[in-house]
């Protein structure tokens, strides 16, 4: 019984020493990072044949599919997500966690263990060195170190000898945990990442202008209940003034529950909207193929008058108030420009970009004539009798693309964000100082020994002791004067 | 006086920095170090006020589309970080800065000779792949308080690991003892698969009319050499890119006998290198990585994708999370840790240039 629990043991240490092992972290650093660069060539969920086209261009046309045939047993085509990727990533976080319970303990009983006061010897064998001799009284050497010691936040202890006393200090011990605070992060993360993927989705929704919905997509054949209703009033795609580069993309959406609507927002880019854990994120938006309930908006005003908005449908016709001129939208283009060669009017995209009405107009007595006013460029509405038309919107014809997410892991990510920013931090900019100070003396000249050590940055360290020994020194003459 | 002016009086103050750097390493005059600090401080001060200027004309350019930002918003929106050429200048900006601060800390010139390379480089790979210069409207997707933080802590953090190359680069050669060490082999490799790329793009910059050259990157990357459709080309290329290597080979470890002759010591450079490595790993992951993770969530609903730019900083942080565990826990010393430092380095060019040269992923606007 006695050998079979020994031999328990000695396997039990043996798997608990390769977890802990440093060599483990090291291989799983250099395999994770080896293995990652594998998804970032090969096109991760995408269409065979893309891949196949990629990997033509290495092994040949006719090795390619064979070749992604292999690659797609290995898992290479979702590789984040296979099997072999996904344990490393765990074998990673074990090693973290256990490598972390292995040698906390350690750093717990070096943090806890009290300074002990050093020979002289031991002293004068530290990495920083200094010394000084005053000529002045021992009592007066000693409280002016200690204070400045204690004004640089060190702890300081005092032993006493006989015509002699030593000062020994430390500050930020518990700045050696900052590692392990690090590790805990991470773990934290891959906790938080797992909440979202156990209890969240990610999704998106196409939503037409004036078009509500209940649910979301994460397929297009997979719906996602929201459980309460979405509607977009509006989407637009703002430019920069003369350009064609794009200014905002902006929706104005609203939630509706039991027939009230109890959220209006307009949302942009890195500005969404969420409501009840669910955020929807501007990402897309698009043309719609059928344009049946379109509405043109005009803003219309008679020369030196207000102006009027009219909703129109294709070929309705409207009046320019109080003129007798009548038109209709006879044309639209997304995008319209005028051919650099050959002068004609041409539709140079498929979203709007630049869109454009051709209105007939009517006068009495008068032969009709057609004129084509742009979104963007207003002055295009200004007709010879100085009344002025304005394209405000082709309603009805868009749809805003919108990223669908719940993730009620996310908070946990933040917050170990900050646990590993604040760790990182005090990991590398603070470190574990410890000063001893020997104070030796006859009646005439008291002699100062000054040794440090420091867990990191030792330059560092070096320049404050400097600091501490001359502010010390000052002192110590202003009190002997 | 535009920003473009005093830019280009701080381009030729690094150009002529470096080769005062290198005179000092061959002469040691004290005169000519001092000459070679001046003009690099010089550069700097021209540089920063290139960059103040650019960031007034893009704060008041955001102000007239936008009449109803504050000031705040205005600085924030306006920040010139925008694009591949307003970040690689920033990049310049912040390893001359840490230079001059290790210049000052050491009070050792010599490391200038290797870290102002790195900001001439840089230029001339600004100047060569053609990326634009004007002020660009900021897109939708970079309208975002991130931008500026996200931007600004992970060029510091490249900054330090490009300090940490130079000075890992030359603590090999110092510790090389023969031209068949697999380390030293190493190094002539990547330093001159450097200058190759380099000069090919230089090439090709040369040979294209000044309207394909905006398109250099996308697509005539080492097309007139390396990528030729004529075999011969390439294969001439091939043979002079190996003859350079081989030079390189030959000739670098000279240099070991200018170091040595230095206050150089491996022991500094090594420090130096684990110290800028210190710096930039926590600025790299919280800038980087973290504010990175936490902007595409309130962008896009997803905080990490898997995405090229995204993974390749992953890997980045894998291979200096790698250098610290192997120097600290794991007994690591000498030339297998400058040759992570090195390696380190690598993939922080191709987070940053190769994953919109060659990969393309989310934040393919960065090669605009």
């Amino acid at each position: 019984m006695k050998d079979n629990e020994k031999e328990n043991k000695d396997i039990f240490e043996k798997v608990w020493g390769f977890f802990a092992s440093v060599k483990l972290a090291i291989f799983l650093l250099i395999i994770l990072a080896l293995s990652s660069i594998i998804g970032t060539i090969v096109e991760q969920n995408a269409e065979p044949a893309r891949n196949i086209a990629l990997l033509a261009k290495f092994f040949g046309d006719s090795a390619a599919p064979s070749v992604y045939n292999i690659f797609a047993k290995l898992g290479f085509m979702s590789m984040y997500d296979s099997w072999w990727f996904v344990s490393f990533l765990a074998l990673f976080s074990i090693n973290l966690i256990v490598c972390s319970i292995d040698r906390l303990p350690k750093t717990w009983h070096l943090i806890q263990t009290p300074l002990r006061p050093l020979a002289d010897t031991a002293i004068r064998s530290l990495p920083i060195k200094k010394e000084a001799s005053f000529n002045t009284g021992l009592n007066i050497v000693k409280d002016e170190f200690s204070n400045t010691l204690r004004t640089s936040k060190f702890h300081v202890h005092e032993a006493s000898g006989e015509g002699s006393f030593q000062l020994y200090s430390q500050k930020n011990r518990y700045s050696r945990l900052a590692v392990y605070v690090v590790h805990l992060s991470i773990i934290l993360i891959f906790m938080g990442a797992m909440i979202g993927m156990r209890f969240g989705f990610k999704g998106y929704l196409n939503l037409p202008e004036g078009i509500a919905s209940d649910v979301a997509y994460e397929s297009p054949t997979k719906e996602i209940p929201l459980g309460f209703t979405i509607k977009c009033n509006w989407y637009d795609t703002q430019y920069y003034e003369g350009m064609d580069a794009p200014k905002e993309f902006q929706s104005e959406l609203v939630i509706i529950e039991n027939g009230k609507e109890v959220l209006k927002k307009v949302i942009e880019v890195n500005d969404p909207l969420t409501y009840r854990g669910i955020t929807f994120y501007q990402a897309n938006y698009g043309m719609l193929q059928e344009r049946t309930h379109g509405d043109f908006i005009l803003e219309v005003a008679p020369a030196g008058g207000q102006g009027n908005t009219f909703r129109l449908k294709f070929g309705e016709p409207f009046e320019i108030p109080g003129t007798g001129i009548t038109g209709r939208v006879v044309d639209f283009s997304p995008a319209l420009t005028r051919d650099r060669e050959t002068g004609r009017l041409i539709t140079y995209a498929d979203s709007m970009v630049n869109p454009a009405v051709a209105i007939e107009f009517s006068e009495p007595g008068k032969p009709t004539y057609t004129g084509w006013i742009l979104r963007r460029y207003p002055e295009t509405g200004i007709l010879p009798g100085g009344h002025r038309i304005r394209l405000m919107d082709y309603w009805g014809i868009e749809y805003t693309g919108l990223q669908v997410a719940k993730d009620p892991g996310v908070w946990l990510i933040y917050l170990a964000s900050i646990i590993m920013a604040i760790g990182l931090y005090i990991c590398f900019f603070i470190s574990n100082k410890k000063i001893w100070i020997n104070i030796k003396g006859d009646k005439k000249t008291v002699h100062v020994t000054i040794g440090g050590s420091s867990s990191r940055n030792r330059l560092a360290f070096e320049n404050e002791i400097d600091k501490i020994l001359s502010h010390a020194s000052k002192a110590i003459e202003g009190r002997s004067t | 006086m535009s920003s473009s002016v005093f830019f280009d009086i701080s381009a030729g103050a690094y150009i002529a920095a470096m080769i005062i750097y290198v005179i000092y390493l061959v002469t040691r005059n004290r005169t000519v170090g001092i000459t070679a600090t001046s003009v690099t401080f010089l550069g700097f001060l021209s540089q920063s006020a290139a960059f103040i200027i650019r960031w007034a004309n893009s704060y008041t350019f955001w102000q007239a589309e936008h009449p109803a930002s504050g000031v705040l918003e205005s600085l924030l929106r306006g920040a010139p970080l925008r694009n591949l050429y307003e970040s690689l200048i920033f990049f310049v900006w912040s390893i001359i800065l840490a230079h001059l601060f290790i210049e000052h800390k050491y009070k050792n010139r010599s490391l200038g000779a290797f870290v102002t390379p790195i900001a001439a480089l840089a230029l001339l790979f600004i100047d060569v792949s053609g990326t634009s210069k004007e002020l660009q409207p900021l897109i939708p997707a970079l309208q975002s308080n991130w931008l500026l933080f996200h931007v600004l802590l992970s060029f510091l953090g490249y900054a330090a690991f490009g300090i940490s190359f130079g000075a890992a680069a030359a603590y090999i050669i110092m510790v090389s003892e023969s031209r068949t060490e697999k380390t030293y082999i190493f190094w002539s490799v990547i330093i001159g698969i450097f200058l190759i790329i380099l000069i090919a793009m230089g090439i090709d910059f040369m040979s294209l009319s000044a309207a394909e050259r905006a398109q250099l990157i996308q697509s005539h990357f080492l097309k007139t050499t390396f990528r030729s459709s004529s075999a011969g080309i390439a294969a001439a290329s091939w043979a002079a890119g190996i003859a350079l290597i081989f030079v390189l080979w030959y000739t670098g470890l000279g240099l070991k006998k200018v170091l040595n002759n230095l206050a150089l010591t491996p022991a500094m450079l090594d420090d130096i290198a684990y110290k800028s490595i210190a710096a930039g790993f926590p600025l790299f992951t919280i800038g980087g990585l973290i504010m990175g993770a936490i902007w595409a969530n309130s962008a896009w609903g997803k905080y990490w994708t898997w995405d090229p730019k995204e993974t390749w900083s992953l890997i980045t942080w894998f291979v200096y999370a790698l250098y610290l565990h192997a120097r600290f826990v794991g007994g690591w010393r000498g030339k297998r840790v400058a040759i992570l430092a090195i390696v380190g380095f690598i993939a922080v060019i191709f987070t940053y240039l190769g994953v919109n040269l060659v990969l393309s992923g989310l934040h393919a606007y960065g090669s605009e």
